[in-house]
C-alpha cells in the first residue's frame, strides 16, 4: 500500500500499468499516463481502441485486471464509485430526465447533504459558468445537444471532483457547435482547474481542449506527450493519419518533399494537406489535376515529378485549374518526420 | 485478478438475490420436493416404473393435450384481444378510463366457485346466454380463461407501452409508414418483451386454472391441474399426482427456455419517457370495436353477479346486503370482518411481493458482463416463475408436511398466507418490473454513481422515477392475486378470522334462504372494493412524476 | 411549452402504504394465537382440524373455553377428502389436537393410516347406532345427514307431471332433462350419490349410469352450481326441477309455511360426521374435553342450525321447520366404509368412463 502523500500528489491522477479486460477478452493493456493537478489529458483514439473502457476504469465502473489508479496519491483500488471524486460526463450527457435542470445541477450536492441556500448558490454559479443562467426550470426533453450537454458538464463539476472524466463530451453536438463549445470547455476546465481526462476520437477536440494527449490503439498508448509535441512528431504513420496528416510519403517521394523543404532526408514524412504551397516559386514542380475551392483557400490535388498525386493549396485568385503546370514550395512547419517504417 | 472481480460482481449477484431464493427454497422448492419425495419414493425406494406407466395412461395423454390446447389457445386470445384494449387504455385518454383499467382486473380477485355461479347462470339453458349452447362446452372454459387473464396482458403490456418512446413511432409515419405498418414494424417490436413476458405468465395462468376448469368443464374436461387436485384431495394416489407434477415442471421449463430466447431484444436500452395520451379518436375505431369483446366478456358476468346480488325472490331487494351484515350461525363472519381479514392478508401479500419482485427484477435486468453471469442471471429468472406453473395442490400439502419441525415448524404462521400468495405474485410483479427496470440506459446509473451517488441513492434517482408506475400497475396485481385467494392458500390453514372468499364458499355451501344471494353480494363487495383500491391506485399513477 | 414541476405526492402515499403495511403485520400478531397459559393440566389452546363447513355459535365456544380453561383453535378448510388426506399425510406430526369431520366414506382411509388415538369418550344415548363396525373407540359418530334426490314440487305441480319416487323412476323417459347432480370425483354429495347407486344397484350400477345419461342427466362439478344454477329452486333460472341435495334442504325452501321441494326417502344415502384424538396431539386431555363437548346436548342441539346437519344424541329438539320439513329417511343406503375405501378408484374410473362416454 502506497501512503497517502496528498500534499505532494494533490490533484494528480495516475495509471500504472493498467489493464481491462472485457468478458475474458483483453481491451487495454499496460497503460502507464500521469494528468498533474489541473492539467487536461486527451486520449485519442479511434473507436474500439480501448479508450472508453480505460476511463470507465478510472471511474470505477470496469474493473482493473492489472495495474492500479491513483488519485491524490492514494490507490483507487477497492473504492467504488461513488466514493472515488471521479465525475464521469457521458457523450449523450445522460441528464435525469425527470429532474429539471436546475436539479441536476444540484444533485451531486444534494448527495452530499449541501444546504439549501448553498445549493441554490452553486447551481446558478455554474449555469451562469456554462452560459445557461434562466434555464433553471426546464426540463431536459426541452433542451437542445448542445445545451443538455453544458447542463451535464455544470452537474459534473458541481460534484467538485478530483478528476472530470468526460466521454467524448462534444461528438454528438454538430460542427460549428463542437468548435464553439470546445473552446467554451477550455475557458471553463481552466477556470475550474480541474484535473480532466477527455476521451475522444476527434483530433480537433482534442487540440482544442486539452494540454496532453495520448493516442491509443488496439488498447495500448502508441504516443504520449504535449499536445504540440505529438502534432510536431506522430510516432508512426498510422498516428500521422489519425492525427489529421493528410498522406504519409515513403521511399523517393518523402525524401524528394524532405529536400524541398530543406530537411534531413532518410525517413518517412507526414504531409499536411497545407504543406504544398502552389501559386508561387517553388523547389517543386507538377500538373494540377482537379482544383476546388473551398473557404480561405484553393484546394488541388496535383501531379508532383518525383513525388506522385498528392494534395496541395493555393490562394483564392489564383485561377488554377487542371493540367496547369504549377511551382510547388514546401511549409516545413507543416510536415512531420516519421521513423522509417 | 480477473476471475477475482467476476467472482465479486456474482457474489453481489447472490447477495441481491438471497432473500428472495431463501424464501422461494423454503416456501417452494422443499414443499413441492417433499410431496415429489412422497409420491417417487412411495416405500423408501424410488419407483420409476410406477411413474412411467402413469405416464403412459390414455387418460393422462388426454388430459395433457387439454392442458395444453386450452391453455395456449386462451393465452392466444388473451394477447389478441387484450393489445387493443391496452393500447385504448393507456395510449388513448377518454373519461372512466381508469375505472376500466380498474374494473378488468375485478375478474382476477373473485373466488372461481362464484365466477362458476356467475357465468354459468349467464350460459345454462334457461340463462340469457342459454341459447348459445356454451354450457360445459370448452368454449366456455376458454371464455372464462381470457376472463380472469386479459387483465394480465392489458397491464403488463399498458404499463409499458405507456412508457415507450413515441420517436421511432413518429420517424416511420414520416418516413411513410401506415399507422398499421407503424404497429407492425416499430411498435409491436419495442413491445415484444413485454407481451412474451405477460403471455408466458397468463399461459401459465391458464395451465394450472383449475377451480373454473372444472366449473364450467361439468367434468367432462380434465387438465393436468384438475387431475392432480383429484389425485391429491380425493384418491390420495401422490404417486400419480407426483408424476403429473413433474409433467408440470417439464412443461413449464420448456416454457421458460422459449419465452427467454423470444425476450431478447437486440436493443436492451431503449430510451423510455411518457408520452402524452391524444384524445380518443375516428381513427381508433377499429381499436375500440376489437376491444368490446373483451370488455363484454368482462362486463357481461360481472353484470350478471350484480343483478344477481340484488334480485330476490324475482324482486329487486338490497336484503342480500343486509343480512351480510348480520352475524348468524351460518355466517362465519359478518362481511366488514371478512373484508377486513381480506385486505389485511393482501396488504402484506402486496408488500412482499414487491419487496422481493424489485429484488429478482433488479438482479435478472442488470447487464451482465459474462456468460457465466447471463446464465446464472436467466436461470434466476426462471427459478421465480416456477410457482405460478407448479401445482397449487402440491404446494399447499406440501407446507403440511415439510415445514412441520423446527427451524421451520412454520405450518401455523398467520405470515404463511401472505407468503404464499406473495409467491403466486411474483413473477406477475417481477414481469412487471423487469421491462421497465431493462429499459433503463445502465450510463444513468453509472453517471449517478459518479456524481457520488451511494448504491441505494442511485436507485433513487435513476431506477425509482422509470419503475414507479411498473410497481404501482404491480402492487394492483399483487392485492388482486391476495383478495382472490389464489393457489396454495386455498389449501392452507386458517385462522378464526374467515377472509371475504371463505365466507362465499360457505354461503355457497349450503341451501338456504338467500345464501346465493348474499354468496354473489359478498362478492360484489370483493369486486368493488378491488376496484376502488385499483382506481386509487391510478390516481397515484397519474401524479408518478415524484422528484427523489 | 410547459415545465412541470415534478411532485412529491407519489412518495408521501408511498410511506403512508409502508405504514399501513407495518400496522398490518403487527395486527395480525393478536390474533387467536394469544398467550397461552403453560400447556399443563387444564389449559392451554385445543386445536381443532377440520374441514371448511364447519361452523358453531360464538356462545358455546365461549362456554367451552370457560368451563374448561383452554382456548380453541380452528384450522378449517377443504372438504372431507381435503381433510382426511391432509390428516393421512400429517399422521403422527398433526397440525392440531383433535379432528373432526371425517366421514364415512373416508373413515377407513384415516383409520388404517392410524391418525387417531383411542377417544376414550362414553358415546352419549342414541350415537351408538351410527358408530363405526370398526375402529369405533377411536372415530366417535357426532353428526348425520342423508345425501337424497331432491324435487321442485311446484314445477310438478304447475307441470301436472307425477314426480319421480325412487332411483329407478330417473330414467323413465317423463324425467328426461330434468335431473342435475353434482359429479362424484369434485363433490362430497357427489359421491355419496354414487355410492347410493352401487348400494342400490350392486354390480350393474354402471348400466344404470348409462340410462341416467341416456336420459339428460347433467353432472356439474360442485353442489352449489347443481342447486343454485340448474335447479328451479336454487333462485337462479335454472331449467331442472330434480336435483341432488340433502334431506335437510327442503327445511331451506319454506315459503308461506310450506316447503316448495321435498327430499325422496328412497334415494338417501346415509353420511355420518366423526371426530376423534389425533395420534401425537400436543393436547390429548384439551382434545378429549373437546369431544365431550361436541357430544354436549347444547352443542347437538345447535348442530342443524350451524351445520345442516341432524345430531346423533337422543333427546334432542330439532328446529321447527326442520321438525316439520327435514323429513328423514327410514333405511336409507349404506355400504361398508372400508368396502368404500377398497373400491373409491376403481368405482370413479368406472363412473368418469361412463359418464363421459
Amino acid at each position: 500500500m502506497t501512503p497517502a502523500t496528498t500534499v505532494e500528489h494533490a490533484g494528480e491522477l495516475r495509471l500504472e500499468d493498467v489493464g481491462l479486460d472485457y468478458d475474458g477478452v483483453p481491451v487495454v493493456r499496460d497503460v502507464s499516463l500521469t494528468v498533474p493537478a489541473g492539467g487536461v489529458l486527451a486520449v485519442l483514439g479511434p473507436s474500439g481502441s480501448g479508450k472508453s473502457t480505460l476511463l470507465r476504469g478510472i471511474a470505477g465502473l470496469e474493473p482493473l485486471t492489472e495495474g492500479r489508479v491513483l488519485l491524490d496519491g492514494r490507490d483507487l483500488a477497492g473504492v467504488p464509485t461513488h466514493r472515488r471524486g471521479c465525475a464521469l460526463m457521458f457523450q449523450d450527457g445522460q441528464l435525469f430526465a425527470h429532474l429539471t435542470v436546475a436539479q441536476n445541477v444540484g444533485y451531486p450536492l444534494k448527495v452530499r447533504r449541501a444546504p439549501a441556500d448553498e445549493v441554490r448558490r452553486r447551481v446558478a454559479e455554474l449555469l451562469d459558468l456554462v452560459g445557461l443562467s434562466s434555464y433553471d426550470d426546464r426540463l431536459p426533453a426541452t433542451l437542445s445537444g448542445g445545451e443538455r450537454q453544458r447542463v451535464a458538464l455544470a452537474r459534473a463539476l458541481a460534484a467538485d471532483p478530483k478528476a472530470l472524466l468526460l466521454d467524448e463530451p462534444l461528438s454528438a453536438l454538430d460542427a460549428t457547435l463542437r468548435a464553439r463549445l470546445a473552446e467554451d470547455l477550455r475557458g471553463i476546465l481552466s477556470d475550474a482547474g480541474t484535473t480532466t481526462v477527455l476521451v475522444t476520437h476527434e483530433q480537433e477536440e482534442a487540440f482544442a481542449v486539452a494540454d496532453t494527449m495520448a493516442v491509443m490503439r488496439a488498447g495500448r498508448v502508441v504516443q504520449h506527450g504535449s499536445v504540440a509535441e505529438v502534432w510536431r512528431a506522430p510516432v508512426d504513420a498510422e498516428t500521422a493519419l489519425f492525427l489529421g496528416y493528410a498522406s504519409v510519403l515513403t521511399g523517393d517521394a518523402a525524401g524528394s518533399v524532405l529536400a524541398a523543404a530543406g530537411l534531413a532526408t532518410g525517413g518517412d514524412v507526414a504531409v499536411r494537406r497545407s504543406a504544398l504551397r502552389a501559386g508561387g516559386e517553388g523547389p517543386l514542380s507538377g500538373v494540377v489535376v482537379a482544383a476546388r475551392s473551398a473557404a480561405e483557400q484553393l484546394r488541388l490535388l496535383v501531379d508532383v515529378t518525383g513525388v506522385g498525386r498528392i494534395e496541395a493549396v493555393a490562394p483564392l485568385g489564383s485561377h488554377l485549374g487542371p493540367g496547369d503546370v504549377v511551382r510547388l514550395a514546401v511549409d516545413a512547419t507543416r510536415l512531420a518526420t516519421l521513423a522509417p517504417s | 485478478m480477473r476471475s477475482r472481480a467476476e467472482g465479486a460482481r456474482l457474489l453481489t449477484l447472490l447477495g441481491l438475490a438471497a432473500l428472495p431464493l431463501v424464501v422461494l427454497g423454503v416456501f417452494f422448492v422443499l414443499p413441492v420436493s417433499g410431496m415429489l419425495a412422497r409420491g417417487l419414493w412411495p416405500d423408501g425406494s424410488l419407483d420409476l416404473a410406477g411413474v412411467v406407466e402413469v405416464f403412459g395412461r390414455p387418460r393422462v395423454h388426454r388430459v395433457l393435450w387439454f392442458t395444453l390446447w386450452s391453455a395456449g389457445l386462451g393465452t392466444l386470445l388473451s394477447v389478441l384481444l387484450g393489445l387493443p384494449v391496452a393500447h385504448l387504455l393507456y395510449r388513448r385518454r377518454f373519461p372512466g378510463r381508469g375505472a376500466l383499467r380498474a374494473a378488468l382486473l375485478v375478474p382476477f380477485v373473485l373466488p372461481t366457485v362464484v365466477v362458476g355461479v356467475a357465468f354459468r347462470r349467464l350460459l345454462a339453458t334457461g340463462g340469457p346466454l342459454g341459447g348459445l349452447g356454451l354450457d360445459g362446452s370448452a368454449a366456455a372454459i376458454v371464455a372464462a380463461l381470457v376472463f380472469f387473464n386479459v387483465a394480465v396482458v392489458v397491464r403488463a403490456v399498458g404499463s409499458t407501452w405507456e412508457s415507450l418512446d413515441p420517436r421511432p413511432a413518429e420517424a416511420a409515419a414520416a418516413l411513410g409508414a401506415s399507422p398499421r405498418q407503424v404497429l407492425w414494424t416499430v411498435t409491436l417490436p419495442a413491445l415484444r418483451p413485454a407481451v412474451v413476458s405477460a403471455a408466458s405468465v397468463v399461459f401459465l395462468f391458464c395451465a394450472t386454472a383449475f377451480g373454473v376448469v372444472l366449473t364450467l368443464g361439468g367434468l367432462r374436461y380434465s387438465t393436468v391441474e384438475t387431475e392432480i387436485y383429484l389425485l391429491t384431495t380425493n384418491l390420495l394416489d401422490l404417486q400419480a399426482a407426483a408424476a403429473l407434477a413433474l409433467l408440470q415442471l417439464v412443461v413449464v421449463v420448456a416454457l421458460l427456455l422459449v419465452t427467454q430466447r423470444l425476450r431478447r431484444t437486440a436493443d436492451p436500452a431503449r430510451e423510455h419517457r411518457v408520452g402524452h395520451a391524444p384524445q380518443l379518436g375516428r381513427r381508433d375505431l377499429p381499436a375500440v370495436l376489437v376491444s368490446l369483446v373483451p370488455l363484454a366478456l368482462v362486463v357481461v358476468p360481472l353484470a350478471g353477479l350484480v343483478v344477481g346480488s340484488v334480485r330476490v325472490e324475482g324482486e329487486w331487494s338490497l336484503a342480500a346486503y343486509r343480512a351480510l351484515t348480520r352475524p348468524t350461525a351460518v355466517l362465519p363472519a359478518t362481511v366488514q370482518d371478512a373484508l377486513v381479514t381480506s385486505l389485511r392478508t393482501a396488504v402484506d401479500a402486496t408488500w412482499m411481493s414487491l419487496l422481493l419482485g424489485l429484488l429478482v427484477a433488479a438482479v435478472v435486468t442488470r447487464r451482465s458482463r459474462s456468460r457465466a453471469e447471463r446464465r446464472t442471471r436467466a436461470l434466476l429468472d426462471g427459478l421465480f416463475m416456477l410457482p405460478l406453473g407448479v401445482s397449487a395442490v402440491m404446494v399447499g400439502f406440501g407446507f403440511l408436511i415439510t415445514l412441520d419441525r423446527p427451524p421451520l415448524d412454520l405450518r401455523d404462521s398467520p405470515l404463511l398466507v401472505p407468503i404464499a400468495q406473495a409467491l403466486v405474485a411474483l413473477p406477475l410483479v417481477v414481469r412487471t418490473l423487469a421491462p421497465a427496470l431493462g429499459g433503463i440506459d445502465d450510463r444513468q446509473r453509472q453517471a449517478a454513481a459518479s456524481l457520488g451517488a451511494p448504491p441505494w441513492r442511485v436507485a433513487l434517482t435513476v431506477d425509482l422515477p422509470v419503475v414507479w408506475r411498473p410497481l404501482l400497475a404491480a402492487a394492483g396485481f399483487a392485492f388482486a392475486v391476495s383478495l382472490g385467494e389464489f393457489g396454495a392458500t386455498s389449501f392452507l390453514v386458517r385462522e378464526d378470522h374467515p377472509t371475504l372468499p371463505v365466507v362465499i364458499y360457505r354461503l355457497l355451501g349450503r341451501p338456504g334462504d338467500l345464501n346465493a344471494e348474499m354468496a354473489l353480494a359478498a362478492s360484489v363487495v370483493l369486486a368493488a372494493t378491488t376496484a376502488v383500491v385499483m382506481l386509487a391506485v391510478e390516481r397515484l399513477r397519474v401524479r408518478s412524476l415524484g422528484a427523489w | 411549452m410547459s415545465h412541470p414541476r415534478p411532485r412529491r405526492t407519489g412518495l408521501l402515499l408511498a410511506v403512508a402504504a409502508l405504514a399501513l403495511a407495518s400496522c398490518s403485520l403487527t395486527a395480525e400478531s393478536d390474533g387467536p394465537s394469544a398467550p397461552a397459559t403453560s400447556g399443563e393440566a387444564a389449559g392451554g389452546p385445543v386445536v381443532l382440524v377440520t374441514h371448511e363447513s364447519f361452523a358453531l355459535p360464538k356462545k358455546l365456544i365461549r362456554a367451552f373455553e370457560a368451563a374448561t380453561g383452554y382456548t380453541h383453535e380452528v384450522r378449517a378448510n377443504g372438504d372431507a377428502g381435503t381433510l382426511t388426506n391432509k390428516l393421512v399425510l400429517t399422521q403422527g406430526s398433526p397440525t392440531g389436537d383433535v379432528a373432526f369431520g371425517v366421514d364415512n366414506t373416508f373413515a377407513s382411509r384415516a383409520l388404517d393410516a392410524d391418525v387417531f388415538d383411542p377417544a376414550d369418550v362414553a358415546l352419549p344415548p342414541g350415537a351408538e347406532a351410527y358408530a363405526l363396525p370398526e375402529g369405533g373407540d377411536r372415530l366417535l359418530p357426532i353428526d348425520s345427514g342423508s345425501v337424497c334426490v331432491n324435487i321442485d314440487t311446484t314445477w310438478f305441480r304447475s307441470h301436472h307431471v307425477t314426480p319421480p319416487a325412487t332411483l329407478a323412476d330417473l330414467t323413465e323417459p317423463a324425467y328426461r332433462d330434468l335431473f342435475v347432480t353434482p359429479g362424484a370425483p369434485t363433490s362430497s354429495p357427489g359421491m355419496a350419490f354414487l355410492l347410493t347407486t352401487i348400494a342400490a344397484e350392486g354390480d350393474s350400477w354402471p348400466d344404470y349410469w348409462s340410462a341416467l345419461m341416456a336420459n339428460g342427466t347433467r353432472i356439474t362439478s360442485g353442489w352449489s352450481d347443481a342447486y343454485f344454477v340448474d335447479f328451479t329452486q336454487g333462485g337462479g333460472d335454472g331449467t331442472r326441477p330434480i336435483v341432488l341435495s340433502y334431506d335437510s334442504s327442503p327445511a331451506f325452501t319454506v315459503k308461506n309455511g310450506r316447503s316448495t321441494t321435498k327430499a325422496l326417502l328412497d334415494t338417501c344415502f346415509q353420511q355420518v360426521e366423526y371426530a376423534g384424538v389425533l395420534a401425537g396431539a400436543a393436547n390429548p386431555a384439551g382434545a378429549r374435553a373437546f369431544l365431550d363437548f361436541l357430544l354436549s346436548p347444547e352443542v347437538q342441539a345447535a348442530l342443524p342450525e350451524s351445520m345442516y346437519v341432524f345430531p346423533v344424541r337422543d333427546g334432542v329438539e330439532l328446529p321447527a321447520d326442520w321438525a316439520r320439513f327435514a323429513k328423514r329417511p327410514t333405511s336409507p343406503y349404506s355400504l361398508d366404509p372400508a368396502e368404500v375405501d377398497a373400491h373409491r378408484d376403481e368405482w370413479l374410473t368406472t363412473w368418469q368412463d361412463v359418464t363421459t362416454r
